[in-house]
């Protein structure tokens, strides 16, 4: 680990400043990415800004149809959170397939999000319950907030503050997970509400996207019939030792199918 | 007959020194700090083959804290030594295989990733890192070779210059005339080609070492992450440094797991050492994890062909085996006899095979050196025997545990003379083949496999009998086959004036426990209470000598030179009792923990021969000298051969390649059991062990780069305890004839036995795709793969 300076403002504003200020700032909020990054001298930030002294950036909360979740908020917390699992079963199961203990009491929903790892399991939740993440800023919906491989429309000095999950009717998370990593080589978020069936996919493609050919077809008929005979298409999809495109594209339609089958 | 049945040979007792390890109370290498201690950060090439063409040390000397730098260069210019290979392979045209040197930090040439460059000796850990980074080094890339097959061409990219077609040998062995004949007039030829994968060993513990030098004395001290420190003395004072034992000193403290990767003489042992001694302090080094995965010898890593003859009825005739074995880039201290002495002697198995021939050559090529692994050329072994069998019974129509039963060598037929060399001494194949099939229902698999069915998976149930050679080894065979040391064990046993009795041992305990099961050993045999027992190993100022731990040698070689020990303070203490009670030495007997006059009680307690042995008052000067201290070096008269039957019964899920194991029964014959606790461990370790080869690990190079894609745990992937289920562990156990503790070694067998076991399960379970064979690690993409090529072959 290089030298940094580290700093713990208590708002918001202060961490904005604090930001605005460094040479190349970064923020900080489980660390369970940045922190092995900075340990093999991977990344070298001249400031590290912890949000953990932030107040009013975790807690978990039900605002009419929808719950809204800190962004400091870990993902033990939603995993074990009884609101959470009699609202969304399926988010507070994702959470539990997070990491293992130690990485679910420390890791964070806004760690996770602003990362973007493509092979997070959140960024599923999100597009496919089609919730909207508040920042300092504005509110962005989740489609629209996973850009690409690592990225998202935050701007310079934006700050993840919490998300809000509109309340399914149905909804289930099913991960094959990378056996060495336990990453998601393919997550299948399928959410039944009223205006429709959505499914996303993380972990097979550069960024979360949604299956539109697997929700047009739930949308007739809501039963894992439904999808079998489905192909993903297998272009853009990851490729690695684990895991070639064409698998994945089948994995893609194996996962949403059990995730189909767990609510159907 | 056992006076102390909570302790005694046989009893479960908990490993005592597990109130430490569990408790954070252990002493490991890294745990040490010496005064003054500098810190090494060793710099590593990143090119698997490359010239180096300059190294500027000016910009690491100015960084902050950096007191030294050393390269490769400064150390041919030191006269420093190359790091030795201790077994001689000789090819089958008689000529020595081929050995390139090895200095600790390379000069000239860089050959694999990770290749030690230079060191950068700093005041913090830190700063040896940054100054490192700041070491200016040109290297000029050189074409590499990664994988064997493409080594062996004509053409391709040498390793060194003096190894024409990266050969370093090629080994014959057994009787090609016999085979050939009887492949000729078989009834049936199975063929097979097969990987056994490259393992990298993860140690809990990473390697560490600290090189310490006393300018008053002149003495050096290496603290190291070894198996066997009497043996690094050896080669690193004598080959390497120059250094008389009398002047150095090497301590083993506690080790975090070794699975044979601890073995080994590496060059960061040599490197802190020798920079300890130019710069009069303490030099430290502890590898972090990346630098484990490219600088541990890694294991296994061979492609083999093998055929198996057969009769009519399905006897074997004759076994021939193909070999080629990764050397890496080096040879590392033990890594030529692993695919040859320790793997091809064991190529009968449990059958009776009367023909046999091997062709095994080494090949080099630009990765990480390869040695001995949990096992060490016997899982590899066992790998394609029980395969073979496995497809011939596929082939000849013959149930796989039937076809075994027809050619095990029978159980009256021991002492058994094998075509490969070896002589089995005592075995029971038919009986552990019996206990584990009736553990596992085999009979009732079928029904098992049709209920899987209706539930849309494949449902395989795979055998593996195997045996293993261990208990290393008779000096004699070993110089004869090429080994430069003898394989002997020390041990001292040192009664102190009030009974208490404190045992040395040339052995080395990283996990196996020895210091609860040589305490109940001496326990048992002295009748004294276990809690008067320490046991004292890893250090070359208290034991006098010893050859380490490896290959499951721990209780039967240096077990015997332990009991060999207290025989003669046993045989002593009749002398002093003797005296004591003005009886005749032959009318003494020691009995539960006295020595009495036979037939009379007439006795002297175990204590009151100790203080008279130290308080010697009365005592029979003119005769005997005072004390009650006896060392023993034990030399085994032969290997020893555990044996058994590990049955694995799979469910393949055609969706997704996901294998699960559901059921796995391990039978085993350890011959005498000391501690059954621990050996029911072993056996769970070494059975995780061999299920990650079968399923899960495997070391994945980039063969363009050399870079080694499985680097880190995000991509190797371990054995964790929800890939696994409980293991139904047993025994039948034949006590060894060849040694008189009656004992065998538990410690490889797990991870022997079941990797084959897994394997054939998969394979059964695919069988109605008409699927042959499945490489390690069978991964859900593997299998996934193979399901659907052979799906999309059969609709075609």
């Amino acid at each position: 680990m290089y030298d940094f300076a580290y700093h713990k403002p208590a708002s918001v504003a202060d961490a904005v400043a604090l930001l605005a200020g460094a040479d190349d700032g970064k923020l900080v909020a489980g660390g369970m990415t940045l922190l092995p990054t900075l340990k093999q001298r991977l990344a070298q930030p001249s400031d590290l800004i912890d949000l953990g002294g932030v107040s009013g950036l975790s807690g978990i909360r039900r605002e009419g149809d929808a719950l809204v979740i800190g962004a400091m908020t870990t993902h033990g917390a939603v995993a074990a959170s009884a609101e959470v699992k009699a609202a969304i079963p399926g988010l507070a199961e994702l959470a539990g397939l997070i990491g293992d203990p130690q990485v679910r009491n420390r890791g964070t929903l806004g760690g996770s999000i602003c990362n973007n790892d493509p092979a997070a399991d959140y960024p599923g939740a999100l597009v496919a319950l089609g919730a909207t993440v508040t920042t300092n800023q504005r509110t962005i919906p989740a489609e629209e907030f996973f850009t690409g491989m690592f990225e998202t429309a935050l701007e310079e000095g934006e700050i993840a503050q919490s998300v809000s999950f509109p309340i399914p009717e149905k909804s289930a998370y099913t991960k094959f997970r990378n056996p060495a990593s336990r990453y998601a080589i393919v997550g299948a978020y399928v959410a039944r509400t009223a205006a429709g069936v959505r499914v996303a996919i993380t972990g097979a493609g550069p960024t979360v996207f949604r299956w539109k050919e697997a929700e047009a077809a739930l949308s007739a008929n809501f039963a894992p019939s439904a999808v079998e005979g489905l192909k993903a298409p297998a272009t853009n999809l990851n490729s690695d030792i684990h895991a070639s495109a064409e698998y994945r594209a089948h994995l893609v339609m194996v996962m949403t199918k059990r995730a189909v089958a767990e609510i159907a | 007959m056992n006076a102390l049945p909570e302790t005694g040979i046989g009893a479960p007792v908990r490993r005592r020194e597990d109130f430490r390890f569990l408790t954070g109370r252990g002493n490991y290498t890294d745990d040490i700090n010496r005064p003054g201690q500098l810190h090494a950060w060793i710099v590593r090439s990143p090119h698997a083959h490359a010239t180096i063409d300059a190294i500027d040390k000016a910009p690491a000397l100015a960084s902050p804290g950096v007191v030294a730098v050393y390269t490769g260069a400064d150390m041919v210019k030191a006269g420093v030594g190359s790091l030795p290979c201790g077994w001689l392979i000789h090819s089958r045209d008689g000529t020595p295989m081929i050995e390139p040197p090895h200095i600790p930090l390379s000069p000239e040439r860089v050959r694999h990733v990770g290749d030690q460059v230079a060191v950068v000796i700093a005041e913090t850990r830190q700063q040896a890192r940054d100054g490192a980074e700041r070491l200016a080094i040109t290297y000029s890339e050189l074409p590499a070779v990664i994988s064997m097959p493409d080594a062996v061409k004509p053409g391709a990219p040498l390793v060194w210059d003096q190894v024409p077609q990266n050969s370093c040998y090629d080994w014959e062995f057994g009787d090609k005339a016999a085979v050939d004949k009887a492949f000729q007039e078989a009834h049936h030829i199975a063929r097979l080609e097969l990987v056994n994968n490259r393992l990298v060993p993860n140690a809990m513990e990473p390697r560490a070492a600290i090189g310490d030098f006393d300018r008053g004395t002149g003495e050096y001290t290496l603290y190291t992450t070894s198996q066997n420190p009497h043996v690094i003395r050896l080669l690193m004072g004598a080959y390497v440094l120059n250094i008389p034992e009398s002047k150095l000193r090497v301590v083993a403290p506690d080790v975090g797991g070794g699975f044979g990767s601890k073995i080994f003489h590496y060059a960061e042992e040599a490197i802190v050492t020798w920079a300890a001694g130019k710069l009069h302090r303490a030099v430290k080094w502890t590898a972090d994890r990346s630098e484990s995965f490219m600088s541990d010898a890694h294991g296994r890593d061979h492609v083999t062909t093998v055929e198996l003859a057969l009769d009519k009825d399905g006897k074997f005739l004759a076994l021939h085996e193909h070999t080629l074995a990764n050397m890496g880039a080096y040879l590392s201290t033990f890594s030529t006899c692993i695919p040859t002495i320790l793997h091809s002697t064991l190529l009968a198995g449990v059958y009776t095979t009367p023909a046999i021939y091997a062709e095994v050559r080494a090949v080099f090529t630009n990765t990480v050196p390869v040695d001995a692994y949990r096992g060490a050329g016997r899982p590899e072994t066992t790998f394609l025997l029980e395969r073979i069998v496995d497809v011939a019974a596929d082939e000849m129509g013959i149930d796989p545990a039937e076809l075994r039963r027809r050619n095990f060598i029978p159980t009256d037929a021991f002492p058994y003379q094998t075509p490969v060399a070896l002589q089995y001494d005592s075995g029971d194949y038919f009986t552990t083949l019996d206990m584990a099939l009736k553990e596992a229902d085999y009979a009732g698999f079928e029904a098992r496999r049709a209920e899987a069915a209706r539930r849309g998976v494949y449902r395989g149930i795979g055998i593996s009998t195997y045996i293993e050679a261990c208990g290393i080894a008779p000096s004699q065979v070993v110089g004869a086959l090429g080994g430069r040391a003898g394989l002997y064990e020390s041990a001292e046993v040192r009664v102190h004036p009030t009974g208490s009795v404190t045992v040395f041992t040339g052995t080395h305990s990283h996990g196996q426990g020895h210091e609860t099961t040589f305490a109940q050993l001496v326990s048992d045999l002295l009748q004294v209470p276990m809690e008067s027992v320490e046991i004292v190993h890893g250090d070359t100022n208290k034991v006098a000598f010893g050859m380490g731990t490896y290959g499951s040698r721990s209780l039967a070689v240096g077990g015997m030179a332990i009991m060999k020990a207290v025989e003669k303070v046993v045989n002593k203490g009749k002398k002093i009792a003797a005296h004591l009670l003005e009886a005749s030495e032959a009318d003494i007997e020691y009995k539960d923990g006295k020595f009495q006059v036979a037939g009379t009680d007439k006795s002297k307690a175990f204590g009151e021969i100790a203080l008279t042995a130290y308080v010697p008052h009365n005592y029979p000067m003119e005769t005997l000298e005072p004390g009650l201290d006896e060392s023993a070096f034990y030399d085994p008269k032969n290997f020893t051969f555990p044996s058994g039957t590990h049955i694995c019964e799979v469910e393949v899920d055609p969706d997704t390649g996901v294998t699960t194991i559901v059921n796995f029964v391990a039978a085993d014959d350890f011959g005498r059991i000391i501690n059954p606790m621990i050996v029911d461990g072993q056996v769970h370790g070494g059975i995780a062990q061999g299920v990650g080869q079968a399923l899960l690990e495997g070391c994945i190079y980039d063969e363009k780069s050399g870079q080694i894609l499985t680097g880190s745990y995000m991509d190797y992937c371990m054995p964790r305890a929800d890939d696994l289920l409980n293991f139904k562990v047993s025994t039948h156990n034949v006590p060894a004839v060849d040694n008189a503790l009656g004992v065998k070694g538990c410690g490889e067998a797990g991870a022997i036995g079941s990797p084959p076991a897994v394997i054939n399960a998969i394979v059964d379970a695919l069988s109605s795709l008409g699927v042959r064979h499945v490489e390690m690690p069978a991964t859900p993409l593997k299998v996934w793969q193979i399901i659907q090529d052979k799906r999309a072959a059969k609709a075609a």
